[in-house]
């Protein structure tokens, strides 16, 4: 990892990805914090890039950047523009805390380690080596995880629709008999104008 | 210089700091949702890091770490959907997304 | 091979390029040729678009004329060629709003921002024998992705509006290109499966070698990427949000001045990429059968990116728009299934050639298959979901609505009561 280009896209990216994460805690309006996650999104894919991991990088952008950011982007405009601040809970200052210490332990086991380090080239054709261990080696983690899509798809859409309550049936069974004149408008008007 | 395993070791616990920090201290479900994400992003980080430059324990192929990854990332979407939706409901229930004010059972 | 280790052979562009890297990697230390190929990477890219944007306003506007049976522009220099000189030179003298409590910096940053994923599509794509910036091994993948993240970009300049109709156009037009991401993704999903690499200089390669275009073997995915990507960059017929005949102009309602020149440039520069993806995926790139030979490979492939373009064109001035319900869905509820059906047909001809190891030939019964499998898919399919027959009229009588009995014709069926 000496090339002049890997090591200076390493340090600009780490800079990106730590300032943005900043940036969600910063911001105050919670848009903005979902615009510098989906930054800190697309530096981590960079980072993967640096670490010659095309695939994983290409697949995290078009996942996290294109399809979770849209997501939150979404569930943020179904809920009520007055709970759209970015503010803290009375956790800030022992959160901080916290998080600083379990930062500062990992950080400390990282560089104290003595990491089983092998000096490998660098990945050429990670898409068809990772396809091909997906079918073999952990077909079943695979099947599971289709598995788990499904279920998260077919919930959240019993989430997002459920709990329809006894009036509002009521309310769709009167629907039909309203819109049968509609319908003959509809007809006699399009008679109409031809 | 050389870029080596534990740059990649320490940027990932930052920003695993940084996660753990906006899923304990924020206020709105919906920015602890996108904290939980981080956290995830940084243990991406690590595990092609690890991939990349370590030897995989117990005979596994190098790209192990990228497989996992991958697993990890399709979960993420999954539960980051799923958190949404949730969050989506308490709101037509409780009028609010904020947590401070979501913690009865009682409706 | 067609590159000459001579620098002043152009019919491979990329002969002079080596050249001088090699001259400047003999000289200088390494760094200063990896920062010089970057720059003359960048370069290529934006004078292309740059002159490629100017000359499609006025294809566009010429042709769609033609079509619609008037002149076009034909004021401003020989028929009208300086067009899009007076467009540019008017658009960057409009006042630059910015909508009082809008996002002032995302309101800005949302056109920059819709022009990431042009530019890095056109880094993937090869021109030439050796003429690309990066060959990645997951090129089909990068552009998907790219492609992906407009919709976020979408929004961003929808919301920063300050408006709701802004907010409503824009959220049209992501639940529009996120529904038609999806059959696509699945039509190139049967390229890769049929070629067997994402790599964009290797799909040329397997055409070349198999003296075949992928179009005449895969005939229905290239129907569906087509009308998806369509749809994609929000061109006629789904240009439901930003249409000139609607009230408001969704997302870049308002937006003036060069901000709106941005979002109009790159809807043209994304629709001329397109066609360069469909001549690399469906219709060999720069290879043509040999003829790549005696003209060089890049002139063919720019001549195939603008056949592509018209196509575009041909599609916006003949075809009606669809309402944003219709759009919807005919990609869920058609080119989906479809799709997939699709996709479960070549991955079972790859594997057919895989088992029997068969020579490239086979390719010749897989294309017959596949063109009856496509005209059986889609005849199918559209008996199956009942949707012939939509327009024909039926008979109607006029009772006591308006107290004549009369026996009319009436433009109603399936379609018309809120279907």
């Amino acid at each position: 990892m000496e090339g002049f280009g890997v090591v200076s896209a390493f340090w600009v990216l780490s800079a990106v990805a730590v300032v943005s994460a900043l940036g969600i805690i910063v911001s105050r309006n919670l848009l903005h914090a979902v615009l510098w996650l989906i930054l800190t999104f697309v530096a981590l894919a960079g980072l993967f890039i640096t670490l010659t991991a095309d695939f994983v990088a290409v697949a995290q952008v078009l996942v996290y950047a294109g399809a979770v950011g849209v997501l939150v982007v979404f569930a943020i405009m179904l809920t009520p523009s007055s709970a759209r601040t970015n503010a803290e809970t009375r956790f800030f200052g022992p959160g901080l805390l916290v998080a600083a210490a379990f930062s500062t332990v990992l950080a400390y086991v990282a560089l104290a380690t003595d990491w089983p380090v092998v000096a490998r080239d660098a990945f050429q054709t990670t898409a068809q080596e990772i396809g091909s261990l997906l079918v073999t080696r952990y077909v079943l983690a695979f099947e599971l995880a289709s598995l788990v899509l499904i279920v998260a798809m077919v919930g959240a859409i019993v989430l997002v629709r459920g709990g329809r309550t006894v009036p509002e049936e009521q309310v769709e069974a009167a629907a039909p008999a309203e819109s049968e004149p509609e319908q003959r408008q509809e007809q006699t008007t399009a008679v109409q104008v031809h | 210089m050389r870029v080596t395993l534990e740059h990649y070791l320490v940027v990932s616990a930052l920003l695993f700091g940084l996660g753990l920090w906006i899923a304990l201290a924020k206020r709105n479900a919906i920015i602890i949702l996108m904290g939980v994400e981080l956290m995830l992003n940084a243990v991406n980080l690590a595990l092609i890091a690890f991939s990349r430059f370590a030897a995989m324990p117990g005979g596994r192929p190098p790209l192990a770490g990228h497989v996992f990854v991958i697993f990890v990332i399709t979960v993420a979407a999954a539960e980051a959907a799923v958190a949404l939706a949730l969050a989506v409901a308490v709101y037509r229930n409780r009028a609010t997304v904020d947590i401070d004010q979501i913690n009865l059972l009682k409706l | 091979m067609m590159v000459l280790a001579r620098w002043w052979d152009l019919r491979s562009l990329a002969n002079p390029v080596h050249a001088l890297l090699d001259w400047l990697r003999d000289r200088f230390p390494d760094w200063v040729a990896y920062v010089v190929s970057g720059l003359i990477g960048a370069a290529a890219i934006g004078l292309f678009l740059g002159v490629a944007m100017l000359l499609l306003i006025w294809v566009e506007r010429r042709v769609i004329a033609r079509i619609q049976i008037r002149q076009g522009p034909n004021r401003t220099g020989p028929a009208g060629i300086l067009q899009p000189v007076a467009d540019a030179i008017k658009l960057m003298q409009k006042e630059a709003l910015t909508p009082f409590a809008g996002d002032k910096w995302v309101f800005w940053l949302a056109p920059v921002l819709l022009f990431v994923p042009t530019v890095l599509t056109m880094g993937v794509m090869p021109f030439g024998e050796g003429m690309v910036v990066a060959d990645l091994n997951v090129g089909v993948l990068f552009i998907v992705a790219v492609g992906s993240t407009v919709p976020l970009v979408i929004f961003m300049a929808g919301w920063a509006s300050n408006n709701k109709y802004s907010l409503l156009g824009a959220m049209r037009t992501i639940a529009m290109v996120l529904s038609y991401e999806l059959p696509a993704v699945i039509s190139l999903l049967s390229v890769v499966v049929l070629v067997g690499s994402m790599q964009l200089g290797e799909i040329i390669r397997f055409q070349r070698e198999h003296f075949v275009w992928n179009v005449f073997l895969l005939p229905l995915p290239f129907l569906i990427y087509v009308t998806a990507s369509l749809a994609e960059i929000g061109r006629s017929p789904y240009d439901i949000a930003e249409a000139e005949s609607e009230i408001v102009a969704g997302y870049h309602t308002e937006y003036s001045g060069m901000k709106f020149g941005l979002f109009y440039a790159v809807e043209l520069a994304n629709a001329l990429i397109l066609g360069g993806i469909f001549a690399i995926l469906f219709f060999g790139g720069w290879w043509t059968f040999g003829l790549d030979r005696i003209i060089p490979g890049w002139l063919l492939f720019l001549v195939k990116m603008l056949l592509g373009y018209w196509l575009f064109v041909w599609a916006r001035g003949t075809v009606p728009r669809l309402r944003i319900d219709q759009a919807l869905k005919f990609s869920w509820q058609f080119l989906i299934p479809i799709g997939l059906l699709n996709v479960l047909l070549v991955a079972l001809e790859v594997a057919i050639w895989a088992e029997t190891d068969a020579p490239g030939v086979i390719l010749l019964p897989f294309a017959v298959v596949n063109w009856l499998g496509a005209a059986g898919l889609v005849v199918g399919y559209v008996r199956l979901l009942r949707l012939e027959g939509v327009q024909a009229p039926r008979p109607v009588l006029l009772t006591d609505q308006i107290g004549i009995v009369t026996r009319v014709t009436g433009p109603v069926g399936a379609g018309a009561a809120g279907d």
